[in-house]
């Protein structure tokens, strides 16, 4: 406000220029309404701020108030894109594992993506713990991608972390890619028997949903 | 704006005079694309493109249109409409053929007149902002195209959903989050297929918008021509009517000759068969490909693949999916730069030798590899050309070409265009 010159409430617009100029700007302010008062005078002098007419209020307020109108009347337009309340609603699903043999492995479905329960061989198991976790570009080890005491029973998305497609590997005789574990067939990842990735674009590994083992062969995913 | 040689439009009859007066449309016309538009003499058939491009506009509109009174946007649904078109409704089959390579044909044109602007310069001051806002007209067909994809609901449809989304999970932080925002939910479901339906519906629209901004930009300094030397008097301009109407209607119906010989001979041709198949979220086809006109972007996402990280210490500053999705955009992004990478102040490559080499030996070898590698599967000897590719089109358009611009001797220039047609000099060539 300090770079604007009263103008003596004539409703004449007040000239506006930065400190720099500020000669030039009373220079201006003289041939427009025949002299000023001083340039720190307009605030003690009947209380508004200098050069700052009520109208400039209405103006500032009503331009606000539209502004934060408009933004009110976004927020709806913007979340309803948001996944809705029956999208969220999808309940927790449980699965019977008790048919699953070591090897073998089931794809289900939970919030509309795959899910793979795959019960892994004690080789597959072995395999997976050798590996040096920290040369991993997503470091985990199996155990920490399973639950205690249930280290064969691999639980994640069937969603590849690089762009979404499903891996193969899961089903009977699908390729299993270069580490015994899944092979996205899209952009070439390839994830290994604790399904973590080692090789191609995917930047993590597949991704372990919540779940929990509610009996010995009952699991609940959600 | 207009040359002051440009031919008024002079209303005949009362009708006409009463509605000039009170909404100058036909004038607007008039001086848009009739006899009132002085254009360059020597425009070559690469010119026609550009209203071919509107042409093809028009029928994605009006074949679209048509569509959207059978199809249903659903997920049970969408896949058995598009079916019931083909085999129940009334010449249905026809429309959605026509939809379907329309959409093809629109970027073939689409890539000519591209092609035609990168080879003769048209990027180039004063014509920057329409070069600008076609490279936004692009963009915005391409999300079009993408989306219109997607509404079959068939499994490229639902896969390259699943794919074109995941580009934004890349972003760090927010990027999850904005898919699942986009999608309006965990994956592609009816959420994104209703969105996506009310998007392409709207898109051509905007696009339609972008187009009349385009061509109001055009008209500023009037077209650019085949020598990339600026018009300089009466003589290097006719009339857009008859003329070029004339030239642009030859070659419309060579382009109509070959749409409708694809559309009813080898319709399927340029679709890829898996989207015959209905989505199946469960099961990823073994090969997922985009439509013909992305794959030399899709080779571009697909040629990184590893991270980009400190060496010897394993820190990642960028990850591989985030660099794809990042060069991927950014191949597009370029080419708003292109008129301040390219400062040579020659326009056409006809006159620029070391541009030409550059361009016929190295950008479009190139952007073929791309394309070509783009529709291959993810195996080694695939990747690497496509790494080689993808670096040598950044290269091409970051280095190379600002380079050439500063180093290159251009051939003479002629002093006019009627001197490039007649061989007289401008003055003399009068009638």
């Amino acid at each position: 406000m300090s770079t604007v010159k009263k103008t003596k409430g004539t409703g004449k617009k007040p000239v506006k220029a930065p400190k720099a100029s500020v000669a030039a700007a009373v220079k201006a302010d003289k041939a427009t309404s025949g002299g000023i008062a001083g340039e720190n005078q307009g605030v003690e002098n009947n209380g508004q701020s200098s050069g700052v007419r009520r109208r400039d209020f209405i103006h500032i307020a009503t331009v606000s108030f539209a502004g934060v109108g408009a933004a009110a009347v976004a927020m709806p337009l913007v979340s309803q894109m948001s996944a809705s309340a029956d999208v969220l609603a999808l309940a927790s699903i449980e699965v019977d594992v008790a048919a699953i043999q070591p090897g073998q492995s089931i794809k289900t479905s939970w919030r509309k993506q795959p899910v793979f329960i795959r019960n892994l061989t004690a080789a597959e198991v072995e395999e997976a713990n050798k590996v040096d976790v920290g040369g991993l570009r997503d470091p985990q080890t199996l155990a920490e991608r399973t639950k205690p005491g249930k280290e064969n029973w691999l639980i994640t998305l069937g969603v590849c972390t690089h762009l979404g497609c499903v891996p193969l590997g899961a089903a009977a005789g699908e390729v299993k890619g270069e580490y015994g574990g899944y092979f996205c067939p899209c952009h070439g990842s390839h994830y290994d028997t604790a399904a973590r990735i080692r090789k191609g674009p995917a930047p993590t590994n597949l991704v372990v949903p919540e779940f929990a083992f509610i009996s010995d062969t009952v699991v609940k995913i959600g | 704006m207009s040359f002051p040689w440009a031919q008024e439009y002079k209303p005949q009859g009362a009708v006409s005079k009463w509605v000039d007066e009170r909404l100058p449309l036909p004038r607007l016309v008039y001086n848009a694309v009739g006899a009132g538009y002085p254009v360059p003499r020597n425009l070559n058939y690469f010119w026609n493109f550009g209203v071919l491009a509107g042409v093809a506009l028009v029928i994605q509109i009006i074949t679209g249109v048509i569509l959207a009174m059978h199809y249903y946007a659903s997920v049970d649904g969408a896949f058995n409409s598009v079916e019931h078109i083909m085999r129940d409704v009334n010449s249905g089959w026809f429309i959605r053929y026509a939809h379907m390579n329309g959409a093809s044909f629109f970027f073939i044109v689409v890539y000519i007149h591209i092609f035609r602007g990168l080879f003769y310069g048209s990027y180039k001051a004063p014509r920057e902002m329409i070069w600008l806002l076609g490279v936004t007209i692009f963009l915005l067909m391409m999300a079009t195209a993408f989306m219109g994809y997607v509404l079959p609901w068939g499994q490229m449809s639902f896969w390259g959903a699943q794919v074109i989304t995941g580009f934004f999970s890349a972003i760090p932080v927010v990027g999850e989050p904005l898919r699942q925002w986009l999608l309006g939910g965990f994956a592609p479901d009816q959420a994104a297929l209703n969105r996506f339906f009310s998007l392409h519906y709207l898109m051509p629209f905007v696009i339609a918008g972008v187009i009349i901004l385009h061509i109001w930009a055009l008209h500023i300094p009037g077209s650019s021509n085949p020598t990339g030397v600026s018009v300089k008097g009466e003589q290097d301009t006719v009339p857009f009517h008859p003329y070029y109407t004339a030239k642009d209607g030859f070659g419309l119906g060579i382009f109509l000759i070959f749409f409708v010989a694809v559309t009813f001979f080898a319709p399927n041709m340029l679709g890829h068969p898996d989207n015959y198949i209905p989505a199946n979220p469960l099961s990823t086809p073994a090969h997922i490909v985009p439509e013909w006109y992305f794959l030399p972007f899709y080779a571009i996402l697909k040629a990184f693949t590893v991270d980009f990280s400190i060496p010897f210490t394993g820190i990642v500053i960028i990850e591989a999916k985030l660099m794809g999705v990042l060069a991927m955009f950014g191949s597009i992004l370029l080419l708003f730069f292109l008129p301040w990478l390219d400062t040579s102040p020659v326009r056409s490559g006809h006159y620029r030798p070391l541009f030409r080499k550059f361009f016929w030996f190295g950008l479009i070898p190139c952007i073929v590899l791309l394309t070509y590698c783009g529709g291959k599967p993810p195996y080694t000897q695939w990747v690497i050309l496509s790494q080689i590719a993808a670096a040598y089109y950044f290269i091409h358009f970051l280095i190379i070409l600002p380079i050439v611009s500063r180093i290159e001797r251009p051939l003479p220039l002629p002093n006019s265009i009627t001197e490039a047609v007649t061989g007289k000099p401008l003055e003399t060539a009068a009638a």
